[in-house]
């Protein structure tokens, strides 16, 4: 994105057209251009597929913090007793199909066979 | 006559007339045209920047489900930046978390390979605990900055200084010296970074220091890419086109100085970079139209060029965005909408 203060940049960046990160699917459809080197449109179709909803939904607070508090995914406020930080990346990785480079390297740390 | 308010590159606010703003647009996608020999735009996308330009909203926006990933070079710098003195992992959530960031980028304030080299020991530590913490995909990123390996900052002879004196193969020689340290650098602080786990690398500013440092990042990043074949790589540019400082640099048969973003991101792609971040740099004398239908003119032919993502750099002062601290949003989210609607970009 670039240099510049948070309002300014960041937060108008992304309410003129950012995804929403953890609030909606933006995390997810980063990941698939990031480890398939996926162009927009696929990978939001990838993404929608794989969460079993449309590509409307993904960027939709309503609809994905209820998919993403279903899945175990991540939400944006912490309910107590659900997946958070690592614990929702193991998930990610099943739920997209790919792998994710921290949560291979936790298991090789943490001893846990592959 | 109806005037609107429009900005200036330096964040002025005029009045313009439709007739001025039209003008603009048209000189401005002229501009890019003959500098990077690449079609101007159309009727209908000059008309469209128009329609952009003549609402009077405060804010613009996407079309709701045409929204695009965010990426964030040095991110975690710039709330420090304005005085607040977080740590680094807080900064990262504070992204996460508040401000709708679709991926984070860790950095260190020092944001430059050669300089993050001696202490990456310190930097993978923090890292790792922020992978722990985080959600959202997160890069280490830094600069390339091949200006930091010459004399007196770096090692090699400085070629600035060389070449008023008219020693040109001795400037290039120090260039292709300081190519081969940086590669080494880049390799491996990256190197460390993904095996502490990043989902990413992004080489920011890259060609801020012309030919040398664009063809030091495409080496580095093809070495990386044979050594981890998954690694994502960003690679974000410094400027619109490739300065050439040495002028007869090349990669695999091209010659670097020169080139324009529809040529840049075939190379990109050749050395093996996964994101593509192209740049124009704002006009601070000209009108925001004039500089955002230049922009678009560059960028939409990469885009038509890439077969990877690309995320545009709409920072301060480059992407039409105006060239001071704090970007007016009126400004930006015009800025960002146009890019994304006219280019048909994946990010920003």
């Amino acid at each position: 994105m670039g240099v510049g203060d948070p309002l300014g940049m960041a937060i108008t960046h992304a309410i003129a057209s950012g995804m929403g990160g953890m609030r909606t699917a933006g995390d997810l459809v980063a990941r698939m251009q990031m480890t398939r080197g996926m162009k927009i449109k696929e990978a939001k179709e990838y993404v929608a597929k794989r969460l079993s909803v449309s590509v409307r939904d993904l960027s939709d607070p309503f609809r994905m913090t209820e998919v993403r508090e279903e899945l175990g995914i991540g939400l944006i406020t912490p309910l107590p007793g659900r997946p958070m930080g690592m614990e929702a990346k193991f998930r990610i990785a099943e739920v997209l199909g790919i792998e994710i480079n921290s949560v291979d390297k936790f298991k090789q740390r943490a001893g846990i066979r592959l | 006559m109806k005037k609107y308010l429009v900005r200036m590159g330096d964040g002025f606010l005029v009045e313009l007339g439709e007739d001025e703003i039209r003008r603009d647009l048209e000189e401005g996608t002229r501009d890019a045209a003959k500098r990077a020999e690449v079609p101007p735009l159309s009727e209908d996308g000059l008309n469209h920047l128009f329609d952009i330009y003549s609402s009077s909203a405060k804010v613009v926006s996407l079309d709701i489900g045409n929204e695009v990933v965010l990426t964030y070079d040095a991110g975690t710098l710039k709330i420090r930046r304005v005085g607040i003195d977080v740590g680094r992992i807080h900064a990262l959530q504070i992204y996460e978390k508040l401000l709708g960031a679709d991926t984070m980028e860790l950095a260190h304030v020092d944001y430059s390979y050669k300089s993050v080299k001696p202490i990456v020991g310190n930097e993978q530590p923090i890292l790792e605990q922020a992978l722990l913490l985080s959600i959202v995909p997160l890069f280490y990123g830094a600069m390339p900055n091949l200006g930091i390996y010459s004399q007196p900052d770096g090692p090699v002879p400085n070629p600035s200084e060389l070449m008023p004196k008219g020693r040109i193969s001795e400037a290039r020689e120090a260039q292709e010296e300081a190519v081969e340290l940086a590669v080494k650098d880049m390799v491996y602080v990256a190197s460390a970074m993904y095996e502490s786990g990043a989902d990413g690398i992004n080489f920011d500013t890259t060609g801020a220091a012309g030919d040398p440092d664009f063809l030091a990042t495409l080496r580095a990043t093809k070495i990386l890419k044979e050594k981890y074949p998954e690694m994502c790589i960003e690679l974000g540019m410094a400027g619109e086109f490739i300065l050439g400082m040495h002028g007869k640099m090349e990669y695999e048969g091209v010659r670097l100085a020169g080139l324009y973003p529809h040529e840049q991101v075939k190379l990109a792609q050749k050395a093996g970079v996964t994101i593509f971040g192209p740049v124009v740099n704002t006009n601070t004398t000209k009108s925001c139209p004039w500089n955002l239908a230049r922009a678009v003119t560059f960028i939409k032919p990469c885009v038509e060029n890439a077969n990877i993502p690309v995320h545009v750099n709409m920072g301060m002062g480059v992407g039409a965005v105006p060239v001071m601290d704090h970007p007016p949003t009126d400004a930006v989210s015009r800025a960002s909408k146009a890019m994304v609607e006219i280019c048909r970009l994946d990010g920003l």
